[in-house]
């Protein structure tokens, strides 16, 4: 029994059951199937993160981010500036306590270029309803390239706590056609 | 030291036990079962919040009760119980004394002390960082001082625990090699002290800096020690829980393994690859390699997963193999129509073995795909994949396992039968639900660790979508379904060890039914290839729902945006 010593002193020679075997020879085989599919897919893949990062002070970050909106400001909603750089740009999404700062408004099927960091403490980037889930922390600037391929309006809700404030952290992204 | 040992003879099993080991094992259990309860307690006060039309506590309340939930039961209850399986497993199946009894009483006393300290602090309001506290979110110092005693006190337990090994041996209290279960709980240790180091590596400094004397801990390099400890810890309890369940299918139904050299190989692959798996919880933070999170995050090509798998297969099949050989032979389900259900101990085991697989197992290799954790990374459904792991897979084994240690180590009569039968459904079926409709509502992209999934006080609107709602209602039914489990768990546990009636000095308890040890069941070792048809079944229903959900959510993430 599994509460007593091994019956066989040499338990270590036993012959392995062929039920046994074939389980573990499928299961392995499984493994290495999953392990060659996320490499697959940073070949064939649409979604794959860049794992593009800088070290960087807030206020750098926050001095990138207010250059392109003073840039490229299009109208004021909800107290937010609301962005419209052009395709193929760097668009800078600022986190902070408790707003995603500012709204961005994009074109379908275009590039962009988003460097996203925080302020002040951890927050989670989540782009809804398409779901996008991404960690932005403070002293990291992460950069990758977004290419919506639906318009609409897309909420973007914070989902690493971040203080008593968290559930109001909402922001705002445009695709426009 | 010239203390005489104190044994007393189990009348069920012939062994020799410790009274020292017994009475640790016992202070062990009680501390662990009163921090279930307060943490189960805080759990259902999360749900409730959480279900939209109750939406039960105010928001500074809410993160309150969801740090010490996390807190209360991820870590204190559990590693509280591991040390009552550290000890049974190693004085109690080895015939041996405990080794260092006081120092196991240190550990013991560092570890109640660091659990309560940690606890007044967060009910003090100040240090609501959540379980796992990332930085720069300041906690109050005695919030990391008390998970550092809390540590260091299991720490101890873990040598105490290789230091009766080490007695056994010399003594020559047993031969051979060590039972699989005590196999079992050494993997559990050794993973134990790697975890425990992790967090020494990065909790004092914390600490430091909560105190003000270290100017800045990284964020980043916090997230990944910090998952060394709080990932890790999680494989703690698989390898323990395995264990159980090999225990329990021994104790109950006499079943031994089908091969030891296959189940214990499957225990090395835990010791050897689990620790990688801090990498899930980085896969989308920046500035990681794809190399560094594919090699991470499958625990080098899935060789803990395959462990795991083994598992799967062996013990449903060591059971079966017991229930042939005991007569049950008709068609592919006999063994396991005719399987003891009224036995709280069997039934909790057996689904604690198929949950965590079919819901903790499969979710969990999903979502710790590289690519497909964009689409779920801090959403719900993260706790549905975990509630699926400790609270379906550790929880319930270890409460099934409970049900034995009552009669059999605190020498009581189980009280309250029949509601003892019904638990282990009532809680599994509960949490099975819970797990499940929290990964349904994350899949719709609902956020985990928020008061307030209608964003009523936000200065722009967002909505999700209704479908979230519901799933979220039904996670709150269920959660209190869950928790009416617990609380007969508590109940009969308190009952039983603190009203039960007394079994005398050599009185074989009559409940629940423990074969002697020279079970009926004829030897079968494995050079012969067991009959084990049904299990080949269920393991191949497993395999197929896990491709199929595997491949499915490739087809998710293929539809989101392309990004790269």
């Amino acid at each position: 029994m599994a509460i007593t010593p091994p019956t066989e002193r040499i338990w270590w020679r036993q012959p392995i059951a062929k039920v046994e075997l074939v389980w573990i020879i499928i299961a392995f085989t499984w493994g290495l199937i999953m392990f060659f599919m996320m490499i697959f897919w940073h070949g064939a893949g649409e979604q794959n993160l860049s794992s593009e990062a800088y070290q960087i002070k807030p206020e750098r970050f926050a001095a990138h981010a207010q250059k392109m909106i003073d840039d490229h400001q299009v109208r004021i909603e909800g107290g937010f500036p609301v962005v419209h750089p052009p395709p193929g740009s760097d668009v800078y999404l600022i986190a902070r306590l408790w707003q995603w700062w500012p709204i961005l408004e994009l074109e379908k099927d275009q590039s962009y270029r988003l460097h996203l960091s925080s302020m002040d403490w951890q927050h989670g980037f989540s782009l809804q309803p398409v779901n996008i889930n991404l960690q932005v922390h403070p002293g990291y600037e992460m950069v990758l390239t977004i290419r919506p391929d639906q318009a609409g309006e897309f909420g973007i809700v914070c989902n690493e706590f971040c203080g008593i404030g968290h559930h109001m952290m909402v922001g705002k992204i445009y695709v426009a056609e | 030291m010239s203390k005489i040992f104190d044994f007393r003879t189990c009348p069920t099993t012939g062994l020799r036990v410790d009274r020292t080991a017994e009475k640790l094992i016992k202070a062990n259990a009680v501390a662990a079962v009163i921090f279930l309860a307060i943490g189960g307690l805080f759990g259902l006060l999360v749900a409730l919040t959480r279900w939209p039309a109750v939406h039960f506590l105010p928001a500074d309340w809410f993160y309150l009760a969801l740090t010490a939930h996390g807190l209360d039961v991820l870590l204190v209850w559990i590693i509280f119980f591991e040390m009552a399986v550290l000890y049974f497993a190693s004085a109690i199946l080895l015939n041996c004394r405990l080794a260092g009894a006081r120092w196991a009483w240190t550990g013991f006393g560092l570890m109640l002390t660091g659990a309560l300290v940690t606890n007044v602090a967060v009910l003090r309001g100040q240090s609501s960082v959540m379980f796992t506290s990332y930085v720069p979110m300041q906690a109050e110092p005695a919030f990391y001082l008390g998970i550092i005693l809390f540590a260091v006190g299991a720490l101890i337990g873990c040598f105490v625990f290789f230091g009766t090994l080490v007695v056994a041996r010399r003594e020559k209290t047993y031969a051979g090699s060590i039972p699989l279960v005590t196999f079992g709980a050494l993997t559990a240790a050794i993973i134990a002290v790697f975890t425990i180091a992790s967090g020494a590596i990065i909790l004092i400094p914390t600490l430091l800096w909560s105190l003000g004397l270290v100017a800045h801990i990284d964020p980043l390099v916090y997230k990944t020690i910090w998952w060394a400890m709080g990932h890790s810890s999680q494989q703690i309890n698989v390898s323990a829980h395995v264990a159980v369940w090999y225990a329990i299918a021994a104790m109950v139904l006499g079943a031994k393994p089908l091969s030891e050299k296959v189940s214990r190989t499957a225990f090395l692959m835990y010791i050897l690859f689990l620790q990688l798996a801090s990498a899930h919880h980085m896969l989308v933070e920046p500035g990681f390699s794809p190399e560094w999170k594919i090699f991470n995050t499958s625990y080098a090509m899935y060789l803990a997963v395959l462990g795991s798998m083994i598992h799967g297969m062996t013990v449903p099949g060591s059971i079966e193999a017991a229930q042939r050989a005991r007569g049950l032979t008709k068609g592919l389900f006999e063994w396991l129509r005719k399987a003891p259900w009224g036995n709280p101990a069997f039934a909790g085991m057996f689904m604690s073995l198929v949950f965590f697989g079919f819901i903790g197992g499969i979710s969990g290799v999903v979502m710790g795909t590289e690519q497909i954790n964009m689409i779920m990374h801090n959403t719900l459904y993260v706790p549905g994949h975990f509630h699926g792991t400790v609270v379906a897979g550790t929880t319930l084994a270890f409460m099934a396992i409970t049900y034995l240690l009552i009669p059999l180590i605190f020498r009581r009569e189980l009280a309250m039968r029949k509601l003892a039968t019904w638990q282990p459904y009532i809680f599994g079926i509960g949490v099975a639900g819970i797990s499940i409709f929290m990964m349904g509502a994350g899949t719709l992209g609902v956020a985990r660790r928020h008061w307030d999934m209608t964003f009523a006080d936000a200065l722009l609107p967002f909505d999700y979508p209704s479908v979230a709602y519901l799933m979220m209602a039904l996670n709150g039914i269920f959660a209190v379904m869950a928790a009416t489990g617990g609380l007969m768990f508590v109940l009969v546990v308190v009952r039983s060890v603190f009203f039960g009636r007394r079994l005398a000095e050599n009185e074989k308890p009559s409940y629940p039914e423990v074969p002697p040890q020279a079970a009926a069941v004829a030897h079968y070792g494995s050079a012969e290839s067991p009959h084990i048809p049904g299990t080949v079944f269920l393991v191949g229903i497993f395999f197929v729902a896990f491709v199929l959900y595997y491949f499915v959510n490739w087809k998710y993430l293929s539809e989101v945006w392309p990004l790269s």
